[in-house]
């Protein structure tokens, strides 16, 4: 009884443990916000292809967790994160830490545009393209390979 | 006596093995055995407009476009490519007579595109994809030669390449070429439908795709049975191309309008957005039609299955 008392105890804090270090850890902190765009991503993106029907209030709820995203990103990019945890983020950041900065913002500032300006499918059509060429533009320069 | 002889010898040996180095990597040597730089003469009249489109789907403006500023029509060059080789740095391609092509013929065109040779008789390096563009019709490098000329001039010539001993002996391409480079045109296969056949020409000629994303032999040549198959990254980067066959550690579980959607909006089937070099080509890509697009995307779905080489790993 006591042994698997011991047991769950440790498994407990094991997991309290790597909880804890991914909340400290920013390789693993930016990985989850990025896929959590990714993730906001599927339903406006489906949208976008006609293979999901419109729905303002899911496009403004991805639309938020876009500047959510935004605004905590360049944070996530310390001095000593460059390399471990299999991380895809190119050194150029690092160098030009200024400029990958200003993408952050303008893709958070470009998604309030957007849950201002969006308010029907054709105003939808037009303005979530904006937001969604941040992706590519900033990952084309900023984003490598994965080993 | 017996010694003079032999020295003699040796002397004769070494002069047979230069001269024989020479006339085997002469460009004159592989164009007499692979070339056929006449060929038959379109009867097109050349299309800047259809060229844009060969210009778009072979993304030259990636490597050839002055870099740090955002016109990707003038073609300044000096762009570094890093390869195990060293570093290769594009040219000017833009029309200009002292730095650019402006002084080209469309003869001296053509070489370039299906020789790898330059205007001056020198191989070019095959960092610069003539093994693929050399299966591009005759009326498509017309239509890309004029839309070229469209171009505005652009001054000054890039950098040269700064690669490392042996490969700094530009002769030894021709070696290169009489053992990796056929030359041949683009034979369309009749017992596949026109979508299929245009997604291949693009895919393979001008849209040079299997040159990122295929293993490369020690020689740099590209493995035959494991094109498209994904690999080390040949820009040397440390990274992994994927692998586009229709195998599980491929693209098996993506439909042909996943594969058109990726070319046209860089997003993923999980709304994941490409990053490096294909995020490039993407803004290439985004230019053609749908009809394009779908043409790559059917051909890279017919493909075989091939395995690729990178372990699985789980989570991203």
């Amino acid at each position: 009884m006591n042994r698997i008392a011991y047991a769950c105890v440790a498994a407990f804090s094991l997991v309290g443990l790597s909880a804890a270090i991914a909340q400290t850890d920013p390789i693993a902190q930016r990985k989850q916000l990025m896929k959590s765009v990714g993730g906001a991503t599927r339903d406006p993106g489906q949208m976008m292809q006609g293979r999901q029907a419109f729905d303002l209030a899911k496009v403004k709820a991805s639309l938020e967790i876009y500047v959510d995203a935004a605004g905590k990103m360049s944070g996530l990019y310390p001095a000593g994160t460059e390399t471990g945890g299999e991380t895809t983020a190119s050194p150029k950041i690092w160098q030009t830490k200024a400029d990958f900065d200003a993408r952050f913002a303008k893709f958070g500032a470009d998604s309030k545009a957007a849950l201002a300006a969006i308010t029907d499918e054709a105003s939808f059509k037009t303005e979530f393209p904006k937001v969604a060429q941040n992706c590519g533009s900033c990952h084309e320069v900023y984003r490598v390979e994965r080993k | 006596m017996r010694r003079g002889r032999i020295v003699a010898a040796a002397f004769g040996l070494a002069a047979l093995g230069a001269a024989g180095f020479f006339a085997l990597t002469s460009p004159a040597t592989w164009r007499l055995l692979r070339g056929d730089a006449g060929g038959p003469i379109g009867l097109a009249l050349p299309s800047a407009e259809r060229g844009r489109t060969m210009f778009d789907v072979g993304g030259c403006a990636s490597c050839h476009a002055t870099p740090g500023q955002d016109d990707r029509t003038r073609l300044g060059g000096g762009a570094p490519l890093p390869t195990p080789f060293g570093t290769f740095r594009a040219p000017n391609i833009s029309p200009d007579a002292a730095d650019g092509i402006g002084r080209w013929s469309f003869n001296d065109f053509l070489v370039a595109m299906r020789e790898g040779v330059s205007p001056d008789g020198r191989h070019y390096y095959p960092s610069f994809p003539f093994t693929s563009y050399a299966l591009m019709s005759r009326t498509d490098l017309g239509d890309l030669f004029a839309y070229l000329k469209t171009l505005p001039p652009v001054s000054g010539r890039a950098p040269d390449h700064d690669l490392a001993f042996p490969f700094t002996l530009r002769r030894g391409v021709g070696l290169w070429k009489l053992a990796f480079f056929d030359g041949a045109r683009f034979k369309p296969d009749p017992l596949r439908d026109a979508v299929w056949n245009r997604g291949a020409y693009l895919a393979n000629g001008p849209g040079h795709c299997a040159e990122c994303h295929s293993p490369r032999n020690a020689f740099g040549a590209i493995i035959g049975e494991k094109r498209y198959a994904g690999g080390p990254d040949p820009e040397g980067k440390g990274g992994f191309v994927p692998n586009v066959t229709p195998h599980e550690t491929g693209l098996a579980s993506w439909s042909a309008a996943d594969i058109a959607e990726l070319l046209k909006t860089g997003f993923t089937p999980d709304f994941d957005s490409v990053g490096g070099s294909m995020a490039a080509v993407v803004k290439n890509t985004a230019r053609l039609t749908d009809a394009d697009r779908d043409a790559m995307a059917a051909y890279l779905k017919s493909l075989p299955p091939i395995a690729s080489e990178r372990p699985k790993k789980s989570g991203g």
